[in-house]
């Protein structure tokens, strides 16, 4: 079972459908502990402000992601989703992230527009799992206003207002910040990808 | 690098997809699933769907075209056109939307823009203006006047000051219409759109007056647009995507491409 994990950040609907069209039988959106210990993988969607992440700590959920990140389970963050991977946000300094990866999300500097919106290139710098068979420097769709540092967890970067984290891998602990259910082709085949790890 | 996008926008009644010239003399231009989706694979960086009757009764016919449109599409999908309330728009993200297009209703009641961002997210509300030079003044641009229900009643604000007030309210987006350039295919109003693009920080999309590849290139030069959205031109063959973004990008302009 695939479980998608429902903290009430925004619209999961593209996301199931996503999956739905990449003929996954067994998608369960939930927002019990259990069903994510007792899934296969987990993918944690999610759009709007860090805070929200709070719900997971709250509510077991943090707890049951990490056991099932040490059970070596493949994740996905998608979004927020991948931001709550790192340390934490200045966008809710009072609230931690899982602290799987280093750093803090900071917001864009005011030299460029924000919310970044649109589509932008992808510049591939590992051998990922995730971002197999995806060409080079293809373009995903993004909308965010805060952004995760590079590390060596980057699997892809992109280039708005300086550098930043665009996708990170680290074993089965995988994050991307755009959106891989609108973002054509390129984003169906990290979905896929994710689906084969 | 961040691309300029092109959105191709579907004006949708009784479930069918209609192109007139300032909402009259209306064509059938073909069904809204199945042109959503050959615009999307034929370049499209986003799809907007707006239902332009919106009448009670259709809604329950607009909430299934939703449904239709969105199974098969994977690029950004916003719909428009009589969301009054959050739960107007939670159906409608319900049914596939990722983006919510919101205009009257935002103006009777701003605070339905951070209503529907508070569940959703900033980034799923685009607030919808319909601009119109004021021609009485000498800075008619400045002084541009904002008018709801279609077009037809002024709202008795200026285009500048209701978007920063939109911006500060938390909208994700600004969808940017030229009454003055609707329908005309003589090219976007690229001063309006430059004012208000540089007014906010959230995006703006370019609308109205959209003729040709060199009609775009000049939105987004001087007119600092980040997108510019398209309806009739799309419909009628009269512009493919593809080839269109081909010729903006020849003009200069970052665009996704091969798509």
């Amino acid at each position: 079972m695939l479980a998608i994990i429902d903290y009430k950040a925004g619209n999961l609907t593209s996301v199931v459908k996503a999956l739905d069209a990449l003929g996954v039988k067994d998608a369960l959106v939930t927002a019990r502990p259990e069903d994510v210990l007792a899934a296969d993988r987990i993918i944690l969607p999610g759009v709007g402000h860090f805070a929200a992440t709070r719900l997971l700590a709250q509510t077991g959920l943090t707890e049951a992601v990490r056991e099932a990140i040490a059970d070596k389970k493949p994740f996905l963050g998608i979004c927020v989703g991948m931001q709550w991977l790192f340390e934490g946000s200045t966008e809710a300094p009072e609230v931690p992230g899982l602290g799987a990866l280093p750093g803090i999300c900071d917001r864009f500097p005011s030299t460029v527009k924000s919310p970044h919106v649109g589509w932008n290139s992808l510049d591939i710098s590992s051998n990922s799992r995730l971002l197999k068979n995806v060409p080079g420097n293809s373009f995903v769709y993004f909308t965010h206003s805060y952004r995760a540092p590079l590390s060596d967890a980057s699997a892809a970067s992109t280039e708005y207002g300086g550098t930043f984290a665009a996708a990170v891998e680290r074993d089965n602990v995988m994050g991307v910040q755009f959106h891989p259910e609108k973002s054509g082709d390129a984003g169906l085949q990290m979905l896929r990808n994710f689906l084969s790890c | 690098m961040l691309t300029k996008r092109i959105i191709a926008c579907l004006d949708v009644t009784d479930g069918r997809v209609v192109k007139g010239v300032r909402f009259e003399d209306l064509r059938d231009a073909g069904d809204p699933a199945e042109l959503a989706a050959r615009h999307a694979a034929s370049g499209a960086d986003e799809i907007v769907l707006l239902d332009i009757t919106a009448t009670h009764q259709g809604r329950g016919t607009l909430l299934e075209t939703v449904r239709r449109a969105a199974r098969q599409l994977f690029v950004p999908f916003t719909v428009g056109g009589g969301i009054r309330t959050a739960a107007d728009a939670e159906a409608v993200f319900t049914a596939g939307a990722d983006k919510v297009s919101i205009n009257s209703a935002a103006l009777s009641d701003p605070s339905l823009i951070g209503e529907i961002g508070k569940s959703f997210g900033a980034q799923a509300v685009i607030v919808a203006i319909d601009a119109k030079r004021d021609p009485s003044v000498t800075d008619a641009v400045t002084n541009a006047q904002v008018y709801i229900n279609g077009g037809r009643t002024p709202a008795n604000r200026k285009a500048l000051d209701w978007a920063r007030e939109a911006e500060d309210r938390g909208a994700g987006e600004i969808l940017l219409t030229s009454m003055d350039s609707d329908g005309t295919r003589d090219g976007f109003d690229c001063e309006l759109t430059a004012m208000i693009s540089r007014a906010v920080q959230i995006p703006v999309i370019a609308s109205g007056g959209a003729g040709n590849a060199e009609h775009f290139a000049d939105v987004f030069l001087r007119g600092a647009a980040d997108a510019a959205l398209a309806a009739s031109i799309f419909h009628f063959g009269i512009a493919d995507v593809r080839a269109l973004k081909q010729e903006v990008a020849r003009a200069g302009i970052p665009m996704r491409l091969p798509c």
